[in-house]
């Protein structure tokens, strides 16, 4: 089914302290290979470093898989109205299952700082906010230290890098709110708002950031950039198969021997990720059930079709699902099906911003529905009535949140159907039969 | 919000908390902070400064502190915003607190990623310390509070606890870290079992060279 995906070796990958064996601090990154001579990569040209962010074929990291390089392009070349242009960079890493910025921020944070100024200078921008969740309270003083150790060096600032761009990288933590994901509401956040997804048009390319044009990526986007200037186009997108480039992060948690994160080739197939990586599945392959592959929004995958899937984009959309942020929950035959994705609907319910009725009211009704079907305490009719609420939903809000609690209780009904069937009737089953008495 | 916990009486918390102002560290701390956006756009600095009064209030009372109306209203007059903005995000985000909490504030998290891994026995551990759930322990010292995804998935079932987080948690090791909160020591953070950060248990799978040396591998590329 996959193409043969070759191991990745240790010297392509990207984040070589991600398990922070070593310090995060400015002198150690460097004898890794960060900021060495920063200004020569841009002096590459900013038209140029776009062209080869693009020709590396790298996918936006944070789950919807937009082309980075091309995300870029869309920022004006010059102002004309003398409005500044932003880079905000999302470390509001909080889809269930996603643990990888927070490596990224806490053992390597100068390759996101090196990235911003490298994506912040070819996109044009005035300045980057990093956005980092508000509970990720001890990565977030990594990060405003090793932001101030990069100005210290004279790498940020004006003549950042001796390349004669000013730029300058601030740090906005948040306060425990999933929505600032959405790259709208994160904008919102930053301006001091409750975050609550705006109506788009206007894109935030156009009118993003204090009304300014402005470009959202995720931290691993942000993050390979300097290494892709360094290493070639070619040598990332020499890994994994096409229209999938690249290496990547990969989350595992949940029923595997290991659970842990390790950076892989895009493509690499879930059974060799799995052995490779975790030491296998909890109580071996035979005991595995359901994976959701990429994150809480996207649906779960059965085991028989999951085990030699391609872990990349169109690998997992082949099987009804998605690569997400490749956070990789694995659930073995012990688990409550029914409870783990209801368990879901709960947090959509928790993380609705309440804007839009069908994802307020509809969030707390799937999941009360979900909650019943649990226990069996429902009706065979009231499957189908579910699975029709979850299509008015999606689609029908102004965010993707809508449409991300809608997607796994769908992936729930398309493949588990027959266990909520048995677990209503063997309720039924259990309780009296009251007849009307004659 | 029917789960919301019960905020204190007004009248009561202005007597309390009606002079709040900041102390001069922190006083310092919040130039600094509004000077991080760009002039005229100060109203970005309310969730910094939200948690700054948080922290102040949580080190007047020895608490893990939170958010009393007069202290939202002081930071709405320093960045002149009108009240309600400034209510209106203290009350979207969960982190800020709107009543009191104990000193130490157990956030145990239930997404399913933890669940799968026995966050129901983290939660047990907690019960059977005497810890109830959107509530504070007599003595003060604990408040439990089910919290959504915290990002540490692979290193799941986790805690965070004030500012630190807990995590590869067992029944045992949850245990065992609330007796030493108890105890006022000093519990070590991070994975409770033998492991670096998010690797697999047992040593890398991958760039072991890092494990000894900050390795450099630029001499590999090829």
């Amino acid at each position: 089914m996959s193409d043969v995906i070759a191991p990745l070796a240790d010297k392509d990958r990207i984040f070589t302290n991600v398990y922070g064996f070593q310090d995060w601090g400015i002198d150690a990154a460097m004898k890794r290979g960060d900021w060495d001579n920063t200004k020569k990569l841009m002096e590459i040209g900013q038209d140029e470093i776009i062209e080869r962010i693009k020709a590396s074929g790298l996918r936006g990291r944070g789950g919807a898989g937009f082309p980075t390089g091309m995300k870029w392009s869309f920022m004006p070349k010059e102002s004309k109205d003398g409005r500044p242009s932003f880079l905000v960079i999302n470390a509001d890493e909080s889809e269930p299952g996603s643990c990888k910025d927070r490596e990224i921020v806490r053992h390597d944070p100068h390759k996101l700082i090196e990235g911003a100024l490298i994506a912040g200078f070819a996109m044009r921008a005035r300045a980057a906010y990093i956005y980092i969740r508000g509970e990720f309270i001890y990565e977030a003083k990594i990060l405003f230290a090793a932001v101030e150790q990069a100005y210290e060096k004279g790498f940020l600032g004006k003549n950042a890098c001796g390349s004669g761009y000013d730029f300058d990288v601030f740090v906005h933590r948040g306060a425990g709110a999933y929505i600032c994901g959405e790259e709208t509401a994160q904008i919102e956040s930053i301006e001091g708002k409750k975050g609550q997804p705006r109506l788009k048009p206007p894109f935030p390319a156009g009118a993003g950031l204090y009304g300014c044009p402005t470009t959202v990526n995720n931290v691993e986007s942000i993050a390979v950039g300097p290494t892709i200037l360094r290493r070639g186009s070619e040598w990332f997108s020499s890994f994994g198969r096409e229209n999938n480039k690249g290496t990547k992060l990969f989350q595992i948690s949940g029923h595997v021997n290991k659970p842990c994160v390790v950076e892989e080739s895009m493509g690499i197939s879930f059974k060799e990720l799995i052995d490779r990586h975790c030491g296998g599945i909890r109580g071996g392959w035979d005991n595995l059930l359901a994976v959701i592959p990429g994150g809480s929004s996207v649906p779960l995958v059965p085991a028989a079709q999951i085990m030699d899937a391609p872990m990349d984009f169109d690998g997992l959309r082949a099987l009804g699902s998605g690569l997400g942020t490749a956070a990789v929950i694995v659930m073995d035959k012990s688990t409550d099906i029914v409870r783990a994705i209801s368990r879901l609907s709960y947090f959509y319910k928790h993380e609705s911003c309440g804007q839009c009725t069908p994802c307020r009211e509809g969030t707390g009704w799937m999941w009360r529905v979900m909650e019943r079907l649990r226990s069996g305490d429902a009706d065979i009719s009231e499957i189908d009535m579910l699975h029709q609420v979850t299509k008015q939903v999606e689609g029908h809000t102004i965010c993707a949140l809508g449409d991300a609690a809608a997607w796994p209780i769908q992936g729930l009904i398309r493949h588990f159907r027959p266990e909520i069937e048995r677990r209503i009737n063997e309720n039924k089953g259990s309780a009296p039969v009251m007849e009307a008495a004659e | 919000m029917a789960d919301a916990v019960h905020i204190p009486d007004e009248a009561e918390t202005r007597a309390r908390w009606g002079a709040f102002a900041w102390t001069a560290e922190n006083a310092e701390q919040a130039k600094k902070v509004i000077a991080r956006y760009p002039a005229g756009r100060q109203q970005s600095a309310v969730m910094p400064l939200l948690d700054l009064a948080q922290r102040q209030v949580g080190a007047e009372t020895q608490t893990n502190g939170w958010l009393p109306v007069p202290v939202m209203e002081y930071i709405a007059d320093q960045l002149d915003m009108p009240y309600m903005r400034v209510y209106e995000v203290a009350t979207f985000y969960t982190m800020y607190n709107l009543a009191p909490v104990g000193r130490y504030h157990v956030q145990v998290c239930g997404t399913t990623p933890c669940m799968l891994r026995g966050s129901d026995d983290v939660f047990s551990a907690c019960k059977n310390k005497g810890l109830v759930k959107g509530g504070t322990t007599p003595d003060g010292l604990f408040t439990l509070t089910e919290v959504e995804c915290l990002g540490a998935c692979a290193n799941a079932p986790m805690v965070q606890i004030n500012d630190d987080n807990f995590e590869d948690l067992t029944y045992d090791s949850m245990s065992a870290i609330l007796d030493d909160l108890a105890a006022g020591k000093s519990p070590k953070i991070g994975p409770q079992i033998e492991r670096q950060t998010s690797a697999p248990e047992g040593g890398p799978t991958t760039l072991k060279e890092m494990v000894g040396e900050n390795h450099d591998y630029r001499g590999e590329w090829a």
